[in-house]
């Protein structure tokens, strides 16, 4: 059977999705941003049932499906879980590649934080070593207000 | 439950930058499921679709299939979310009573968007997505907890790579047949440490349809139906911290509910084939431990010893798999295509000799949050 492409081009077309949205963050995580960006100051939730420490924090249990009004300030510092990294380049990374990520669990939290790892010898990081918060100079009530974490000393 | 059987199965061949629009796509699954099941489209009774809108690039990408999918006149509805999801909810639709027969179709083409920049958009907009976090940099992460937790090396990993690239030459549909080494996959481009190029499943296009049927819809069809003797579907944390990433709860608690809904109490040997979702090299040690096919912390000894090789003990994803081709959303309709073959005895040269019980395996949400099983029997 012929192949029409024999006959025809086969268009194609190109197109682009651009939508801005405008995301209400509610209470539990304007209280945590702003607490981030006015006293550089780490707070999650704990679960009044299984006293799970929440970072970012959250307004209800996921596994005991309670709301949660319990506030506890955490740590700048913490032990990294997992790190990777990314040596790809994409229009979404907010710094140019090798770009690092961890899996941060703060000091009095439970489960951890996915944040950029930055200053830091990407050949010697390790599971297990500690990581310190660098907050950003000017602070806009983000997650990036953290910088990124270090190791720590 | 009802017995609900699968009559009709179809797939595209799956490749990059396939041509074929999503219409003429899932026309095609669909028809091939039709011809498979000996049935033409009024037999069917309800059709279910699979598809994703930042995939499509359009909003409600379900609609623009319609026509495709042989739904008009009939009642349609959609899952977001991977092929196995929607074959479940196929399944619910005609236990609920209303349909005899559901067509379920999934489609996708990865190359025409941005896999990074969509799978980006998954994770939480405030807290996760600014941080440029994507469905390989997320994955990379959990192949590290996992590595710590096992004392997995890459090349256990790689492993996985070079078994299901090398069952893929048996696979007429896969996208990447290929004969490499451990070498060959440790020598690949580094993605995110620790993954590498090999560890990663491709951007793939394609379709895939299944048909579903009741006692009284399979009398429709010419085709033998196989049974589902079991199915489940279990969802975990969606922010990746609050989970334990090396161990997964969802797909073990899925798997025991399938078992007991099919009766099996020793998977390893009660079944002869299963075909799972290993979208990165080691989410299939990792999802072997969390069906029981493997102890924790032992399931790359089973692939080193050939345990999963073909002729194995049991064979694990004799496709190829999601190492072999990626159609995301489609990838594990494709499982449960492959494993009704299988019991059919009609999976050609992939074939597990005298396979009578095969389990499929689909994953959603980042890491493998969500976990559905199958399992079918002839």
């Amino acid at each position: 059977m012929a192949d029409w492409r024999d006959a025809v081009t086969n268009m194609v077309y190109e197109g682009r999705i651009k939508v801005p949205y405008l995301w209400s963050v509610g209470e539990t995580g304007s209280r945590f941003l702003e607490a981030l960006r006015d006293r550089q100051e780490i707070w999650g939730t704990r679960c009044p049932q299984c006293r799970k420490v929440f970072v970012y924090p959250v307004k209800h249990c996921g596994e005991c499906f309670v709301p949660i009004g319990e506030w506890v300030r955490v740590g700048h510092s913490g032990t990294l879980e997992s790190f990777t990294i990314a040596r790809y380049a994409h229009s979404m990374q907010p710094v140019a590649p090798p770009l690092a990520y961890g899996l941060i669990r703060l000091d009095g939290a439970d489960g951890s934080l996915l944040h950029l790892i930055g200053d830091a010898d990407l050949g010697k990081l390790k599971v297990g070593m500690r990581m310190k918060a660098v907050f950003a100079p000017e602070r806009k009530g983000a997650i990036t207000d953290i910088r990124y974490f270090t190791p720590a000393g | 439950m009802d017995k609900i059987a699968i009559v009709g199965v179809g797939q595209t061949k799956y490749e990059r930058h396939k041509i074929d629009t999503f219409e003429e796509m899932v026309f095609e699954a669909a028809t091939k499921a039709l011809a498979d099941a000996g049935g033409e489209i009024g037999d069917i009774d309800n059709v279910v679709t699979v598809s994703n809108d930042f995939w499509d690039g359009r909003t409600i990408s379900s609609m623009a299939v319609q026509a495709a999918a042989g739904s008009w006149g009939k009642d349609i509805s959609t899952v977001e979310g991977d092929g196995t999801f929607g074959a479940l909810y196929g399944l619910m639709r005609i236990l609920s009573g209303s349909f005899d027969t559901t067509l379920v179709v999934s489609h996708i083409k990865g190359s025409e968007g941005v896999m990074n920049l969509i799978t980006n958009a998954m994770f939480d907009p405030i807290y996760q997505r600014g941080l440029g976090i994507d469905a390989t940099s997320a994955a990379a992460l959990q192949a590290r907890v996992y590595m710590q937790a096992t004392g997995y090396t890459e090349e256990d990993f790689a492993a996985v790579s070079v078994k299901n690239h090398g069952n893929a030459k048996n696979n007429p549909y896969a996208q990447l047949p290929k004969s490499i080494t451990v070498a060959d996959v440790m020598a690949s481009r580094k993605i995110a440490d620790p993954l590498k190029l090999y560890d990663c499943s491709p951007i793939s296009d394609g379709a895939a349809a299944v048909i579903l049927a009741n006692q009284k819809g399979i009398k429709r069809f010419k085709k033998a139906p196989v049974w589902i003797r079991g199915v489940a579907h279990c969802a975990d944390s969606y922010n990746l911290g609050y989970r334990d990433l090396a161990r997964s709860r969802a797909l073990k608690k899925a798997a025991a509910k399938a078992y007991q809904m099919a009766g099996i109490t020793d998977p390893l040997r009660e079944l002869d084939v299963a075909e799972l979702y290993d979208a990165y090299s080691y989410m299939e040690l990792m999802w072997m431990e969390g069906l029981g096919l493997a102890p924790e912390g032992k399931a790359a000894e089973m692939v080193r010893s050939g345990a999963t090789a073909m002729g194995g003990k049991l064979p694990v994803n004799p496709s190829g798999g999601v190492l072999s081709s990626h159609p995301v959303l489609v990838a594990g309709m494709a499982r449960l295509i492959e494993a009704t073959l299988q019991v059919r005895g009609e999976a050609g040269g992939r074939q597990v000799k005298g396979a009578r019980t095969a389990l499929a395996q689909g994953i959603n949400g980042p890491c493998g949050q969500a976990h559905c099983v199958f399992i079918v029997g002839s």
